[in-house]
């Protein structure tokens, strides 16, 4: 369940060529002078993290949260206001972007996680709506417009920075690639089988003796933690943070990426992120009415690809 | 809580409940009920659809809290003690539909169970596909209850009867004392519900054991003592031959002389 299969299997070939597209992107695409997509691949990368975070909770813990997003916003606001303070080291910015993120996934994952099914998505969403109207309010940081992130995270060593461009990139790159080997790491262990289990059959995990309650608030809060990491990033990435990174509209897109890639599995929400935002990058440039277009597609993919890409790739093996 | 009783008396009780009372709305569905059990004997509860069997079930295994009454547990109150808690003890459950992990394969079902018995599972970095302290008494477990060919299927994809077994060696890998089978036999055919009923025989002794059952032959083949229920309400208890020939079950239960009309009542 849930590991990484032979190479043979047609959903990890796809996951191999994304990493490989990823991984030489910064080489190529200059080459090619395409150097635009440097930016791109690294903003999918991103939000793949934050695909990967939430997949953990809503494709292996069952936990569907329609406020997920909202860690974005806190990782990039704390990275954007302790800028703003003149506080650019990592080292400081960086373990507070991840105790904050953990802190509020701790607190709303402790209230959420007393309800189920519908009551937790919604709960999920309000939640994650109140801190959206607190950046909103806050004239301070720039209210609806937003705030500039003054400079980047200052990593404090000379030969790798985050204002080289290469360098931001692969340090997305590697974040990116950690994120999938936690979750692969979390998924097959002790505590990993305790949420996919709950998430099967929550009444007989408790009729064998455990209290799933715990369990499932500390996968909240690793998602969220990992998640606040994905908003440091795109704060550091664009040089700017605004209300609308936890935007619902953000926690929406983030369930359907999940959903595009195929739920519970460890690459899937990768591909995810990487076809949601490439279609709709391709289809906003054919059209401005491209919702027309991507809306039936995401209808179609939830009806016809259950399991998303990973599904659809999988399912094809097995008929060969 | 403070309810102590001497341990001599309790020595011999594994289960008392006391005066149990639980109401859904105006439904009454366990009225004034007390019982004991044994410790090392099968335990029957029979009643019609509707008797409260299940709910009884619950309350003991603790998914639900009485209104009113008590439950001790090896002499101990256990009233209050969430269901978890409660499997610590020793107490383990199974249910009359099936409940078991159905994407699991065998083998995952019953090392998930396995590890809930070795205390908490926040354990982050370990794949459990390689843990032998898992896998072992797993795979030792499921060829006892006659599942050891099957470990590497999709639980979900096994044969009912088979699904039944697993549900079972699920609660047995808990290592419970006492277990609290739910109509181990229900949906069975007659060759399934045989072999169910040889299972259950080879466990007697080793667990005590309380048997929710609709069918009566499995009732009448395995139970050291027999208590009726009726609309919430015992209104008999004792050994096989005696519920056999008390007027007032077969009044308001077996239905005159044939008991076979009960055990198809038992696969609706």
């Amino acid at each position: 369940m849930g590991a990484f299969g032979p190479l043979r299997n047609p959903a990890n070939m796809f996951t191999a060529l994304v990493l490989v597209i990823f991984a030489i992107t910064p080489i190529l695409a200059p080459a090619l002078d395409e150097s635009f997509y440097v930016i791109v691949f690294a903003r999918i990368m991103v939000w793949g993290i934050a695909a990967v975070s939430l997949n953990l909770i809503m494709g292996y813990g069952g936990l569907i949260s329609f406020g997920h997003a909202v860690y974005l916003g806190i990782g990039g606001y704390t990275v954007g206001i302790l800028a703003f303070h003149g506080v650019t080291s990592a080292w400081i910015q960086w373990p507070l972007a991840i105790g904050v993120s953990g802190l509020v996934a701790l607190v709303f994952g402790a209230i959420s996680l007393r309800t189920k099914g519908v009551y937790f998505i919604m709960i999920t969403l309000a939640l994650a709506q109140m801190i959206f109207f607190l950046s909103v309010s806050a004239e301070r940081y720039g209210s609806d417009d937003g705030l500039n992130v003054l400079a980047r995270s200052d990593l404090g060593v000379s030969f790798f920075s985050l204002n080289n461009k290469t360098d931001m990139y692969y340090t997305i790159f590697a974040f990116l690639l950690a994120s999938v080997f936690v979750s692969w790491k979390l998924v097959n262990s002790r505590f990993g089988t305790t949420i996919r289990a709950a998430k099967s059959n929550d009444t007989r995990v408790q009729s064998i003796g455990v209290a799933t309650y715990r369990y499932r608030l500390t996968a909240f809060v690793i998602a969220g933690i990992m998640c606040g990491i994905a908003g440091l990033l795109q704060a550091n990435l664009e040089g700017f943070v605004s209300p609308d990174m936890m935007n619902w509209q953000r926690s929406g897109e983030l369930i359907f990426m999940v959903v595009l890639g195929g739920m519970s599995t460890l690459f899937g929400p990768v591909t995810g992120a990487f076809v949601f935002l490439m279609l709709s990058e391709v289809l906003a440039g054919w059209t401005i009415h491209w919702h027309i277009i991507f809306g039936p597609f995401l209808v179609l993919v939830v009806i016809f690809a259950r399991g998303g890409i990973a599904g659809l790739l999988t399912r094809r093996a097995d008929r060969d | 809580m403070t309810d102590v009783i001497a341990p001599n008396v309790t020595k011999d009780i594994a289960l008392k409940a006391n005066g149990l009372k639980k109401a859904f709305g105006g439904l009454i569905a366990t009225d004034n009920l007390s019982l004991s059990v044994a410790t090392g004997e099968i335990h029957a509860v029979i009643g019609p659809n509707g008797a409260g069997k299940t709910t009884l079930v619950n309350l003991l295994s603790g998914m639900l809290r009485p209104d009113a009454g008590s439950i001790q547990f090896n002499g101990r109150d256990v009233t209050r003690l969430p269901a978890p808690a409660r499997v610590k003890a020793g107490l383990s459950r199974s249910y009359q539909i099936t409940s078991i992990f159905r994407d699991f394969t065998v083998l995952e079902n019953v090392m998930f169970s396995v590890q809930a018995r070795q205390g908490h599972s926040f354990r982050f970095w370990k794949p459990v596909s390689r843990d032998a302290s898992l896998i072992d008494p797993a795979r030792e477990l499921l060829g006892r209850v006659g599942l050891g060919d099957r470990v590497d299927i999709r639980a979900g994809e096994l044969a009912y009867g088979e699904q039944r077994q697993l549900e079972i060696a699920i609660s047995l890998a808990t290592q419970p004392s006492f277990l609290l089978l739910d109509e181990p036999m229900a949906g069975m055919g007659p060759e399934e519900s045989q072999r169910m009923i040889e299972f259950l025989r080879a466990l007697k002794g080793a667990y005590t054991i309380l048997l929710i059952e609709h069918d009566m032959d499995a009732v009448f083949a395995l139970a050291d003592r027999i208590t009726v229920l009726v609309y919430g309400k015992v209104i008999a208890t004792g050994a096989p031959d005696d519920i056999r020939n008390d007027p007032a079950v077969r009044e308001a239960y077996l239905g005159g002389d044939d008991s076979d009309d009960c055990s198809e009542e038992g696969a609706a």
